[in-house]
């Protein structure tokens, strides 16, 4: 038997006394380009989405419309792609940023099967061969960190494990620019060579360098490798994806924030971003009290549930979609148009954007602004309803904003005031 | 680098970028266009915790190319060890331990329950069902594992000759 052999042998390559900078060293016969190749084109096609619609999710808060909705308002040259965050389809938010979240989650286990099949390279000798050489080396603490810094930063956040050091929306942004830098570089010097692997194998007369020079005996073959890599992906996939729907796919959704129960029964039992505790609504400030203030140039108006109920009601099938990657599937909601309410704030037709605030006492997006476009549609509702029932106190009583592809940290609940206009 | 033989009147030894730089000129100019673009991304990002973000980018990669790796990749080196004899078993506990680490690891704030108060405030629900989840999920994991283990001891008993082709032993 070969094996018994290699092992026996084995005490005689200790004695070599091997360092990790000693190709030698490592010996999983696993590794190799070819692996290594698969890997990176999965991540390079996997990455570049999770790029994209990070950037899309960004775009989504609209941040060049007000500084409210603006987490980072340094950004300078790098919102230069920014555009108005269209309203439809409806569920585009629900989709970019469901995508972006999930393929983040199974994409881990492809990431660290990437970094442990070079991790021999980064033990190499000499450390660099050249100026150039080194300064390549440099870039990949850009690539490796900064993978790495979106994965924890992202992992952490829809854990609402808030450890990082400064604002998620800060440094999962910048981190992200910092990242491409590096991704960049990297798929363009490696990708013709992945390519070629891929194709046609290592070149004849080049030696495989992430191949162990002297390998033992395969426990688990290259291909049974990535078996094992795909299933670690498609385990998360099952337990994590479910958290974009209500009910049965949900509760396959085993272990992810969000995922396995709804809150509740009723036509309200949908996933609620803050509870009205959390923020501190307290029942005195929503109850006969309460009074929707409505500015625009045709004055201030002061309106009760029972005049808002009154008034033209309107039905849209929207979701809520949150930055954290869940979402719900569409509520049924019914309120006033907040194309009514600008024509009575003075803007018959064409109206401009919406200033909106909340009753809440803390958390972020207290404020935020709504662009024209957003208010034109005739889906976006200040909501009364949902689903035949008197929304719930977690989900926003008396009335809040519902705007169809809207971030759901810009569907304000509680509302206080509307002020029509510039923003 | 090439070896290309080079005319003597070449030979004559002055300074070469190319040969002190190693590379070639578009190599340079990508790198640097990719350290201006981090530069002006990373001012940003070091706004505010500036030792706090560093420490975080970089021990990021520290930390994972010099504990978490070396970590697991000993314990696969344990697992192999224990089962020595028997190298084709190796799989059948590498595969489950993987997979339920790997959750513990994405998922640890959750299973543990680090935010319980705060993930309570925010969904209305408690995240107390996903340590349980987690264990039923490894349960499960393992319990498959056992049952394809089984059913391959039973498949290959050499008392039992199967009229279906022989499966050439498993590159484990």
């Amino acid at each position: 038997m070969p094996e018994r052999r290699r092992l026996r042998s084995l005490p005689d390559s200790l004695r070599a006394a091997r360092t990790p900078a000693d190709p030698a060293f490592w010996r999983s016969p696993v590794r190799g380009a070819r692996f290594t190749a698969v890997l990176g084109v999965i991540l390079l096609a996997g990455l570049t989405l999770l790029f994209v619609t990070g950037l899309l999710s960004y775009a989504a808060y609209n941040p060049d419309l007000n500084r409210v909705n603006d987490k980072t308002p340094d950004k300078g040259l790098l919102g230069f792609y920014l555009f108005s965050w269209p309203t439809g389809p409806h569920w585009l938010y629900r989709l970019t940023q469901g995508l972006h979240v999930t393929v983040g989650i199974v994409l881990v286990p492809v990431l660290l099967a990437k970094l442990w099949s070079v991790v021999p390279r980064l033990f190499a000798l000499p450390p660099a061969r050249s100026a150039g050489h080194a300064l390549e080396r440099l870039s990949l603490l850009l690539l490796v960190g900064g993978a790495l810094f979106q994965f924890v930063t992202g992992l952490l956040n829809i854990q609402l494990d808030y450890l990082f050091p400064g604002s998620f929306y800060t440094l999962h942004f910048y981190g992200a620019w910092v990242f491409l830098a590096g991704f960049i570089t990297h798929v363009a010097l490696k990708t013709p060579r992945a390519v070629r692997v891929l194709r046609a194998g290592v070149p004849r007369g080049e030696a495989d360098t992430l191949a162990a020079p002297d390998p033992l005996p395969a426990t688990l073959s290259r291909r049974g490798a990535l078996a094992l890599v795909g299933a670690a992906s498609l385990l998360l996939l099952v337990t994590s994806a479910g958290r974009s729907f209500d009910g049965p796919l949900r509760r396959i959704a085993l272990l992810t924030p969000r995922g396995g129960t709804d809150p509740g029964p009723g036509p309200n039992a949908f996933q609620i971003n803050k509870t009205a505790a959390a923020v501190r609504i307290r029942p005195a400030d929503t109850g006969e009290r309460w009074r929707l203030t409505v500015r625009g140039p045709a004055g201030e108006f002061r309106f009760s549930r029972a005049e808002l109920l009154a008034m033209d009601l309107h039905s849209a099938a929207l979701p809520i979609a949150c930055v954290e990657g869940w979402s719900t599937s569409d509520q049924q909601w019914r309120g006033v148009r907040l194309l009514d309410l600008a024509a009575l704030a003075g803007y018959p037709d064409r109206p401009p954007g919406v200033f909106v605030e909340s009753l809440q006492r803390g958390g972020s997006f207290r404020k935020a602004a709504l662009r024209d476009n957003q208010v034109r549609d005739g889906r976006s509702l200040l909501a009364l309803e949902v689903n035949g029932a008197p929304l719930s106190a977690d989900h926003g009583y008396p009335a809040r904003i519902i705007v169809p592809a809207a971030p759901g940290v810009l569907n304000t609940k509680w509302v206080e005031t509307l002020t029509f206009g510039e923003l | 680098m090439s070896t290309r033989a080079v005319p003597p009147a070449a030979r004559r030894p002055r300074f070469s970028p190319r040969r002190a730089y190693g590379e070639g000129p578009l190599h340079l100019l990508l790198l640097a266009a990719t350290f201006c673009l981090a530069g002006y991304a990373g001012v940003r990002l070091l706004d505010g915790d500036t030792v706090g973000v560093l420490l975080w980018f970089a021990g990021a990669a520290v930390l994972h190319d010099l504990v978490l790796l070396p970590v697991y990749a000993g314990a696969d080196r344990a697992l192999r060890a224990a089962l020595g004899p028997r190298p084709a078993l190796v799989n059948f506990v590498r595969v489950p331990v993987f997979l339920s680490g790997l959750l513990l690891l994405i998922w640890f704030p959750l299973i543990a329950r680090r935010t319980e108060r705060r993930y309570e405030a925010a969904a209305g629900t408690s995240p107390d069902v996903y340590f349980g989840n987690w264990l039923l999920i490894t349960g499960a994991l393992f319990a498959l594992s056992a049952l394809w283990l089984l059913f391959r001891a039973l498949r290959s008993r050499p008392g039992r000759r199967s009229e279906t082709k022989v499966r050439p032993s498993a590159p484990h």
